[in-house]
């Protein structure tokens, strides 16, 4: 029984530092700290727990540990339902919705991580039970060996940002009668004079100029786009309320060349900083396409030009 | 954005009788200055948007 105990304790340790690595509270206050932490770390512990003995499990024999496994991954996948729910319900108050894209987003990362606590607590507990040294070089070598899984899959997990798909460059608002543009990029119609001096007076414009056809193909994507104004709304702040939704941040393609022409009307009003918030937005997983991976779309895009 | 479309119409304020009829709210106005008022008021009140059409007339739209 003994040398079960050492592998299985180093790899729930290991399995929830995982989790918790990768719980971070940043601008978007999500999860939200407490009792979201507590929720997550708990579940992280779980999914540690279940990662650290599946080896051992396997050793002695209990292949029904292989089921348990399954039942893991029910328990996650309702993790992402629940996480799904959640962000869905709260769309309603927020004055700039995340977008369905974004909050399927957000689920599925919440998933995915508990997994990422399983893998290290295998690696770490399968290398502290297999490797034939001393007790103390294997719990050494076992740790170390997490720390690079968590790494490793930390490295791997990561998405991209907006700026690896487009610049961003801050642009000039101007109305032609009612239209609002961004350049020569038309965003939207204003009726109300006094809505347009605000916009002027106020508001920023940016235009984010994809770098080739597979960015195109991704920022069009209107999930993507909401993604981006909800970001600069969380980030700038919204010089709006419920009642005023001529001042809500939008993102409009311009069909002709594929640029996304971004209005908001912030509280903190510095292109600059527009810029920069713009540049950190997350590509969203389920917005990314790649026209050019495909013949037709590399042949289309190369006569077209 | 982001959503399934479902733009309405909640109303229509105008000061040319000439250019509206059917079965949307209108709103007529004297001038220029009271059109925009009036629209202001309704923007708010409905939480719509308030769209200005090339012969003048202002449509509140709920996005």
């Amino acid at each position: 029984m003994d040398k079960f105990v050492m592998p299985v304790v180093l790899g729930v340790f290991l399995g929830t530092y995982a989790r918790l690595h990768l719980l971070r509270v940043d601008f978007r206050q999500y999860p939200s700290y407490p009792q979201g932490y507590t929720v997550h770390l708990f579940l992280g512990f779980v999914a540690a727990s279940m990662g650290a003995v599946a080896i051992p499990a396997l050793v002695a024999k209990h292949y029904e540990a292989v089921t348990f496994l399954a039942l893991a991954l029910q328990q996650f996948r309702e993790v992402r339902r629940v996480e799904r729910e959640t962000l869905e319900k709260l769309e309603e108050t927020e004055l700039v919705p995340r977008g369905t894209a974004y909050v399927e987003g957000i689920a599925k990362v919440f998933e995915a991580r508990n997994y990422l606590a399983v893998l290290t607590a295998l690696v770490a507990s399968g290398l502290a039970f297999f490797l034939p040294f001393g007790a103390l070089a294997r719990g050494a070598i076992a740790a170390a060996g997490g720390l690079v899984t968590i790494f490793l899959l930390e490295k791997s997990m990561e998405g991209g940002v907006v700026s690896s798909l487009a610049r961003i460059n801050p642009a000039p608002l101007e109305f032609r009668g009612p239209q609002l543009f961004v350049e020569d990029t038309f965003v939207m119609n204003v009726g109300l004079r006094e809505s347009r001096e605000i916009i002027l007076k106020h508001g920023l414009g940016a235009i984010i100029e994809p770098v080739d056809p597979n960015a195109r193909a991704t920022l069009s994507n209107i999930g993507q786009r909401q993604a981006i104004v909800h970001d600069l709304a969380t980030i700038l702040g919204v010089r709006k309320d419920l009642d005023e939704p001529e001042f809500t941040p939008i993102a409009r393609l311009n069909h002709e060349n594929g640029h996304i022409g971004v209005v908001i009307v912030p509280m903190a009003r510095d292109e600059e900083a527009l810029k920069m918030a713009i540049q950190r937005v997350p590509v969203i997983e389920s917005a990314k396409r790649r026209p050019l991976e495909a013949i037709a779309g590399k042949e289309a895009y190369k006569r077209a030009r | 954005m982001g959503g399934p479309f479902e733009e309405e119409i909640m109303a229509v304020v105008t000061t040319d009788k000439d250019y509206v009829g059917g079965d949307v709210p209108i709103f007529f106005a004297r001038d220029e200055a009271e059109k925009e008022q009036v629209a202001l008021t309704l923007s708010r009140i409905l939480r719509a948007m308030v769209h200005e059409l090339a012969t003048g007339v202002y449509v509140i739209v709920r996005h």
